[in-house]
């Protein structure tokens, strides 16, 4: 680990199609080379798709990995009576009188409201992730533009830290933090929440966006300096708009990760006033583990912000697990 | 003097507390919003004046400008990351309230009671059977969809789990696993398949020690979307002259799924594997929210939790997070050695 870690080219001549719209500098290198024989490849998929063997595989897996939700989906709608008296799929038979096509909003609105309240809680989670992924990606741009076009003494060693940064469990930092956090008179509080994201997202933010702005060709940013820019003009009107996409990926990451952590807000925010979605129903499930009407509700509330995130900015998504990396 | 400087400090306490107040201790909604655009807009300001003042001075001297923009990032890291992890490798060789040196007698705790073997021997389960069969069905998947008319819809289908809590997928599973006796009406859909077949039905969460596999299946289910899509940009990039010359030599279906898909995408399974593997070691979610670690089904990372925030015991907490640390190094280095071994075989 003494150079600059290469970027995860194995993923580099990948073609996915999902990734369309923009052009997200690096990733689609490959491109033109897997076009010549496409129709060949036309022909070959017909015969794979007419082997009644991979259909029959295909067809169990996407039921595997569908059923489970829409099981608990369907729960939510159901009568808190009928959820208890029998099966989920008791309620798509029609012919069945009794609880047959019954449905209801009533759980939602009693997740909602009364003592599960949970329109507080998704009050917070808003709160808490919107700064968590607007602070790092900022902070994270600046760092990422420096290791990529300042030339500065012990630039290729501090990226390899922060790089390595990366393999650092969360785990470990939680208590000395708290520690800090109370010392500080900030415990309890929101800003504890975000920092703390803000700081875990960092590695990956500066490994990915670095990785983006490596492949902006050199000669724009040449230019810039020739007519006489600073960085601090380069980095705002040559590099940033062209970054967009790469941003738009990352931030998705991050808005996933913050919404849905369960973690970092156990720790920093199960105040009851600082408390998102996720450390509530996670509570409701383990002290009120039999009452389905409402977890299955609150379950889908909390659900239903990351899958419209993630349906309708998908491309961006895919793009940036292609671009080589998870939070792990 | 002493006494202008105590009155300023009351004054100074008189008019900044309801300021902090306003800032640390929101209520209601409103307030809690507007909190957010203060606290994003602070931020903007403070990054926003450091470029700005930097530009602007002309004779801002080159590592002043560095400074502004790494900075930050550093500052953070060394702040939230590095130091926190040396100190939590310092506390672990404390006892339980930090006042004894204890030496490794944590660590030894971890490794030798009867109680943490079980944790060591799960966390082993997970990280094992997690990334083979997530990787394995996405895998299967991404090769029997691929280029079918239903492709982008059967992608998402099996990869929407990715952008769910893994407290939702706890509770959608253990809706699943839901157990009533053998007589009643069952609620659970596994139970109902079993009754229906003839068999009794099955406490899936509480009967040790299958129960650990029927956790673990949640977590590959939420990352087999991962692998998939990974895996099927892997296999598009394979050139088309490889398979077509292949074809030409025979081989088909298979044979040409073990000979030329395999070898070929071999790095981006390579990445994967380990990539899941990481983050499996440290899933904490799915477990507490589905036994909260009972029934002997308690890994590294949950027990981590419970010690340093149930038993208050920080030197076994410490020791335990330390531990996972130390576990995901090997994988890392593989990662990263098989990502330069790609590199030079292009």
């Amino acid at each position: 680990m003494t150079t600059t870690p290469p970027p995860p080219q194995a993923f580099e001549k990948a073609e996915p199609d999902e990734v369309e719209g923009g052009t997200a500098p690096g990733v689609d290198t490959g491109r033109k080379s897997g076009r010549t024989s496409r129709r060949q490849l036309g022909t070959l998929a017909k015969q794979r798709l007419s082997n009644p063997w991979a259909s029959g595989i295909a067809i169990v897996i996407a039921l595997l990995w569908t059923v489970p939700t829409f099981g608990l989906l369907v729960t939510s709608f159901r009568p808190s009576g009928a959820i208890r008296d029998n099966g989920w799929w008791n309620a798509l038979n029609p012919f069945d009188s009794e609880t047959g096509f019954t449905f209801t909003l009533q759980n939602y609105s009693d997740a909602m409201t009364g003592s599960t309240n949970l329109a507080d809680y998704f009050v917070n989670s808003l709160v808490i992730t919107l700064p968590a992924v607007f602070i790092p990606i900022s902070i994270a741009l600046l760092a990422a533009y420096a290791f990529a076009w300042i030339d500065f003494r012990g630039r290729d060693v501090l990226f390899v830290a922060v790089f390595a940064l990366q393999i650092v469990p969360i785990q470990i930092t939680l208590i000395p933090l708290l520690t800090q956090y109370v010392d500080w008179g900030l415990a309890g509080s929101f800003w504890t929440v975000w920092l703390s994201h803000s700081i875990f997202a960092l590695p990956l933010a500066i490994f990915l966006l670095h990785n983006f702005m490596k492949d902006i060709p050199p000669s724009l940013v040449e230019a810039a300096r020739v007519d006489g820019a600073g960085h601090v003009k380069i980095f705002f009107q040559v590099l940033l708009p062209l970054l967009v996409p790469a941003i738009a990926a990352f931030a998705i990451f991050q808005f996933l990760w913050v919404w849905n952590d369960l973690l970092v807000a156990l720790v920093f925010g199960s105040a009851q006033d600082v408390r998102p979605l996720t450390v509530h129903i996670a509570e409701l499930a383990g002290t009120r583990g039999q009452t389905w009407h409402l977890l299955s509700a609150g379950a889908f509330i909390s659900m239903v912000v990351p899958v419209i995130v993630f349906l309708s900015l998908q491309r961006y998504f895919v793009r940036g697990l292609l671009a080589g990396s998870v939070k792990g | 003097m002493g006494e202008i400087w105590n009155n300023a400090g009351l004054w100074i306490e008189y008019i900044t507390r309801p300021v902090r107040e306003w800032l640390l201790d929101p209520s209601g909604p409103g307030h809690k919003i507007a909190l957010m655009v203060v606290a994003i807009a602070l931020f903007g300001v403070v990054m926003g004046g450091i470029l700005l003042l930097v530009d602007r001075s002309r004779r801002a001297p080159g590592w002043l400008v560095t400074v502004a923009f790494v900075g930050p990032a550093l500052a953070a890291l060394a702040f939230g990351l590095v130091y926190p992890a040396l100190r939590t490798t310092y506390s672990s060789f404390f006892n339980r309230n930090g006042s004894e040196y204890v030496g490794f007698d944590n660590y030894a705790q971890a490794f030798t009671q009867a109680e943490f073997q079980l944790v060591l021997r799960n966390t082993a389960l997970w990280v094992l059977l997690v990334p083979l069969l997530a990787t394995f069905i996405g895998l299967v998947y991404a090769v029997v969809v691929d280029r079918t008319r239903f492709e982008k819809l059967a992608k998402t289908l099996m990869f929407l789990p990715m952008s769910i809590s893994m407290v939702g997928a706890g509770i959608i599973w253990r809706f699943m696993y839901e157990y009533r006796q053998t007589e009643a009406e069952q609620t659970g859909l596994l139970n109902q398949v079993l009754v229906s077949l003839g068999f009794d039905s099955k406490q899936f969460l509480l009967d040790a020690p299958e129960n650990n596999v029927f956790l673990l299946i949640v977590m590959v289910w939420i990352q087999a979307g991962f692998a998939m899509t990974i895996l099927a940009a892997a296999i598009r990039a394979i050139p088309d002259d490889i398979v077509e010359a292949a074809r030409l030599d025979g081989l088909t279906g298979l044979k040409m799924f073990r000979y030329i898909t395999i070898p070929s995408i071999r790095p981006a399974l390579v990445v994967v594997l380990t990539t899941i593997a990481m983050a499996t070691l440290k899933v904490f979610d799915i477990v507490r929210t589905m036994t909260n670690g009972n029934f002997g089904t308690s890994v590294v990372a949950n027990e981590f939790y419970e010690q340093s925030f149930r038993q208050f015991n920080q030197g076994l907490g410490a020791a335990l997070a330390v531990i996972l640390f130390i576990l995901v190094i090997p994988i890392v280095i593989y990662n990263v050695r098989q990502m330069r071994l790609s590199e030079e075989i292009r």
